[in-house]
């Protein structure tokens, strides 16, 4: 007998995701987003992002069938994201995921989104090996965790304290007159820079601060700062160092940091996930440390690093196989579900 | 026809199972009208469970589903929404979208709901039951409409009118829906009644970052 198809539905904030899996095999990978109608605004309008996946829900379920090869009576689970994310955004899948489960007559599971994050991992790497530390970053969150059963145990270490490292990209990309998201240009701009032109501050990485939390609010505003003073001086913005430099700054911290809680845990595995884990400069760096430090690295390919469904259909995948039990039928969503709640 | 009716436009969602025939009308079986508040996405699915117990059938003997599109406060107008078109689309069913206010109350009326903001929806019909005019959003003082008023008693004293208490109903979303039950292929696209643009409007101009 095959193992159980399990479809998943991720709508947390701007990208409505439909995927399925089937044990670690990726079979469909569906995505709509509404980033478009965000640029203007420089930033995810909830209610914006709330009216495209009402919209884009039922098609998107059908592409993802569509693309597995497979039709809706097939699928033998449903997982949907529960939180955390925007209300709004979550409640639209959460309701979405309820009636399909209801109608296909299947369990539900409403899962952690970060802990999908990581799950999606084993779709292109296999088994995750436990215990794991985690890396998450991305517009929505930073976060470091401890993993020592992705589908009962999930521990978090560290969190930022201001801003998540994506926006701190998409602010320093406006700044630098970049287009929104941030990340692909900064990455992009910062090639043909030097990454030791401007020493930017590492934010919490004094003896005294706690050592696995993020803060990129100063990084931010010290971008700014430097970019506006060399503006009203009337000279030009050197865009290519300033990304590079900034860059610099983030991957240096995110990977110091990761590389310091493998250490401190006896962990020899990290996984990376995010939108921001995509960043070129990121991985490098984190090859670079993992392998000096004797650390297995595991990064998802750049589209899966994103938000999308087929990461919460492998974390489903994953608790079907784990034997937890499925959600109460008065599931909800939880815009700040705690990530040692991996699903509900 | 065995339809489902469901309506979250209010603070009451509603899940209804009903026999319709063009012929008859509806005859209601099972009808959930759940106080739920903000919590539509919690309670929806367990009240249609319990509709289609109460009623004595199965999801696999339902024919059509109908479901309110408001207007009502978006979050939980989109989780009725999405549960008919999800439920439609797994079921092979059509589903026929109608405006909630509709299915509040009958005959010559103005039904008004709470629309948050001090706002009110509202809609006038004719004494035959159909819509004469909106839906639409406006402050109590301002709507031009007469009464008699039905819907939400609490804007009676901003109406300076009497507001007979009325729900949506399983009925009256049949009702409603009659037309589009008749000839499924007429049913409209899937669009809540927003009336409201979304809460955004683009910077400006951009303020420097370290300003903010
Ligand atoms: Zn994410």
């Amino acid at each position: 007998m095959s193992e159980p198809l399990v479809l998943g539905f991720e709508t947390s904030c701007d990208e409505t995701g439909i995927g399925l899996v089937r044990g670690h095999t990726l079979l469909a990978d569906a995505l709509a987003t509404s980033m478009d109608e965000h640029e203007r605004f420089g930033g995810v309008v909830p209610e914006i992002a709330s009216r495209a996946h009402l919209e884009a829900m039922v098609p998107t379920v059908h592409r993802a069938l569509a693309d597995a090869g497979v039709s809706a009576g097939d699928v033998d689970a449903v997982a949907v994201t529960s939180g955390p994310g925007l209300t709004g955004a979550l409640l639209v899948g959460v309701a979405a995921a309820k009636a399909y489960a209801m109608a296909l007559d299947v369990p539900l599971y409403g899962v952690n989104h970060l802990a999908a994050h990581v799950a999606v991992d084993e779709l292109q790497h296999g088994r995750l090996a436990e215990p794991s530390i985690a890396l998450l970053v991305s517009g929505g969150h930073s976060s470091l965790l401890l993993v020592p059963d992705l589908a009962r145990d999930v521990e978090s270490l560290g969190r930022t304290v201001d801003d998540a490292a994506g926006e701190a990209f998409d602010k320093v990309a406006r700044v630098l007159g970049l287009p929104f998201p941030g990340g692909p240009p900064i990455d992009k701009a910062a090639r043909e820079g030097d990454p030791a032109a401007i020493g930017f501050p590492r934010g919490l990485t004094g003896p005294r601060d706690a050592p696995y939390d993020f803060s990129f609010s100063g990084l931010k505003t010290a971008v700014a700062r430097w970019v506006e003073a060399r503006q009203r001086a009337g000279e030009p913005v050197p865009v290519a160092d300033v990304a590079a430099s900034f860059q610099e700054a983030v991957a240096d911290v995110l990977t110091a940091k990761a590389v310091r809680a493998c250490r401190d845990h006896g962990v020899d595995h990290l996984v990376l996930g995010g939108g921001v884990a995509a960043n070129s400069r990121l991985r490098a760096l984190a090859e670079e440390r993992c392998a000096a430090a004797g650390i297995v690295l595991r990064v998802p390919s750049p589209r899966l690093c994103t938000d999308n469904g087929a990461m919460v259909a492998a974390l489903g995948s994953r608790l079907v196989a784990a034997g937890v039990a499925p959600s109460a039928p008065d599931l909800g969503a939880d815009s700040s579900l705690p990530i040692e709640v991996v699903s509900r | 026809m065995l339809v489902l009716a469901l309506d979250t436009a209010t603070p009451t969602l509603v899940a209804g199972v009903a026999r319709w025939s063009a012929a008859d009308g509806a005859q209601v079986l099972a009808e959930q009208a759940v106080p739920s508040g903000t919590r539509h996405a919690e309670l929806l699915t367990p009240a249609i469970r319990d509709a289609l117990a109460d009623a004595g059938v199965t999801r696999a003997n339902l024919e059509a589903v109908v479901v309110g599109l408001g207007p009502g406060p978006f979050t939980g107008l989109r989780v009725g929404v999405v549960t008919a078109a999800a439920l439609g689309d797994a079921l092979g069913l059509p589903v026929v979208g109608v405006c909630s206010l509709d299915a509040v109350g009958s005959g010559a009326r103005t039904v008004v709901t709470d629309a948050r903001r001090k706002e009110v929806y509202w809609a006038t019909y004719g004494a035959d039951g159909t819509r004469t005019d909106g839906p639409a959003v406006v402050r109590p003082a301002d709507l031009a409409a007469g009464g008699p008023f039905v819907g939400d008693p609490a804007f009676a004293d901003r109406l300076g009118a009497p507001v007979e208490p009325a729900e949506v109903t399983t009925a009256g979303l049949l009702r409603a829906a009659a037309a589009q039950l008749a000839d499924p292929s007429s049913a409209g696209p899937l669009v809540p009644l927003y009336l409201r643009r979304p809460d955004a409007t683009p910077p400006t101009s951009i303020k420097a970052v370290s300003q903010t």
